[in-house]
């Protein structure tokens, strides 16, 4: 097993909980305290009222596929040879949000829009993991 | 509120390096060389030239090092924007403000990079997810060829776009470059080349992707009434916009706000580009779109009121985009075939076209060129005259 050489995000004062949440296994979201409007990527004012306030509350996890592509050209070539051909989405969460994210257990030919996705967890180092994302069965 | 200098300034000179996938030099040098050859174009000496207005991605020099290097005496005016393709109509926008401001009278606006020898724009990213990156590339979310794909899928799915139309797009523009003997790829391709070429991204295959390229282009802008006394045939820069939709995003990769990606910032700054000129998509006789991906032409169509929302593929079929269409686009093969100078070579085209200069692929009587620069949140165009 050789060592994660993926990117990794680089934990910042607003994405900390996130990131956080995520090695808990739960998603967490942004809402803010004055309209409650769900936002992400984190930022510190709500795009729709200025407020600076705001709390991180926990996400559904569920939601549908807004786009996807099917990476099949490694890029860069050395990171990804082996992981090739992955599915990146841009899921649309039930909170009215979109989150960019993988789909996994699911071929690339059985992807389709606005098929339903829920959230599962991938701890990719002792420190780091990623939220993916799974089709809905039935 | 549009810009609001119609006519007011013009294109005076053009000049450009040999476009290469191993230029072997400097940027310094191959922007000082465009720079060299516009000011040459013009029929001026470089103490005629008081500004500069460049863009780069980290990639590239800043004006005063050109400045430095041509030995402009004095350099009154230079910006040099940190932005993408975005910028390249948007420089030469500046340039007239600047002028109009009285903080300049030549001003160059040039774009250099070794795009392929050396920061290649195509082949990714920092690998250090930080800032809004953290959000994309640790889930291999990280070239731009993988942005525009999540793009274009959504196109496909609201309306129904097929692989077939954005070959047409490729192979037209193949066609256009083997009649231009600066671009880099002229050998042309069929369709069945497009559809058996390499998949890359889904939906994007290798042929729906631009070149990289190592080069430079310059322009070299000024008034009306100076422009009429130099050595070249006064191409106008009659209307112009700039500008984008709402969420534009934390960077240029970065659009998981955008409402719409089968919509991009073309149809938020139509309105202003034909206000400014009091023209319409019908008065256009030839125009050069930003095409760093086949599937951003069918966009600024839509969005620039060529055409209906989600009628772009079908509007490039059949031909109304060849050469001896009723819209000939990219005729010098755009950054698809003829070279990435990041946009600034369809400004070089779209001059050449209106001084009738264009050769074998001229577009006959061709009075009107639009220019757009940009594909995803922000861009600008031009409608430029003779
Ligand atoms: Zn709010």
């Amino acid at each position: 097993m050789n060592a994660y050489n993926k990117p990794l995000p680089y934990l910042d004062p607003e994405s900390r909980p996130f990131w956080e949440g995520a090695k808990a296994h739960k998603l967490l979201l942004v809402q803010c305290r004055s309209c409650k409007t769900h936002r992400f990527p984190p930022t510190t004012f709500c795009a729709k009222c200025s407020s600076g306030d705001y709390d991180w509350v926990e996400a559904k996890g569920t939601g549908k596929i807004f786009s996807w592509i099917v990476v099949r050209h490694p890029v860069p070539k050395e990171v990804y040879a082996a992981e090739v051909p992955y599915i990146v989405a841009l899921v649309a969460l039930d909170e009215g949000v979109r989150m960019t994210s993988n789909i996994i257990d699911c071929k690339p030919e059985d992807v389709t829009a606005d098929m339903r996705v829920s959230v599962t967890f991938r701890d990719v180092t002792p420190e780091i993991t990623l939220p993916a994302f799974k089709p809905v069965k039935g | 509120m549009a810009w609001a200098l119609k006519d007011k300034y013009a294109i005076a000179g053009i000049g450009w390096t040999d476009f290469s996938k191993n230029s072997g030099r400097t940027v310094r040098s191959l922007a000082s060389e465009a720079c060299l050859k516009a000011v040459a174009d013009a029929g001026l000496k470089v103490s005629d030239i008081d500004g500069f207005v460049s863009f780069n991605f980290n990639d590239s020099v800043p004006a005063m090092a050109v400045a430095t290097e041509i030995g402009v005496p004095q350099a009154m005016y230079a910006v040099d924007f940190l932005s993408g393709g975005n910028a390249a109509n948007l420089i030469t926008l500046t340039a007239t403000a600047a002028i109009e401001a009285g903080l300049a009278k030549n001003v160059l606006c040039y774009r250099a990079m070794n795009g392929r020898s050396g920061f290649r724009l195509g082949g990714g990213r920092d690998m250090a997810a930080h800032g809004i990156t953290q959000w994309t590339a640790p889930f291999g979310w990280i070239t731009y060829p993988q942005a525009m794909a999540m793009w274009c899928r959504r196109h496909m799915i609201e309306y129904g776009t097929t692989a077939e139309q954005l070959g047409e797009i490729a192979v037209q523009f193949r066609k256009n470059a083997g009649l231009n003997e600066r671009a880099m790829q002229r050998a042309p391709i069929t369709m069945d080349d497009y559809m058996n070429s390499r998949m890359i991204v889904e939906p994007f295959r290798m042929l729906d992707i631009c070149l990289e390229t190592d080069g430079a282009c310059a322009v070299l802008i000024t008034s009306k009434d100076r422009a009429k006394d130099m050595k070249q045939k006064p191409v106008y820069i009659t209307g112009g916009a700039y500008g984008g939709g709402p969420n534009q995003g934390e960077d240029w990769f970065d659009a998981v706000r955008w409402p719409d990606h089968s919509h991009n910032y073309a149809k938020y700054i139509a309105k202003d580009l034909w206000e400014s000129s009091g023209l319409t998509p019908k008065d256009i006789d030839v125009a050069q779109i930003y095409d760093c991906f086949t599937y951003s032409i069918l966009m600024q169509l839509e969005g620039l009121g060529f055409c209906k929302e989600g009628e772009g593929g079908s509007f490039i079929e059949g031909g109304r985009i060849a050469l001896d269409g009723e819209l000939p686009l990219n005729t010098a093969g755009g950054l698809l075939s003829e070279g990435y100078i990041h946009g600034l070579n369809h400004v070089i085209e779209a001059t050449q076209q209106l001084r009738g200069q264009a050769g074998a692929r001229q577009i006959k009587d061709a009075e009107v060129c639009l220019t757009t620069a940009g594909a995803m949140t922000c861009g600008s165009a031009m409608i430029l005259r003779n």
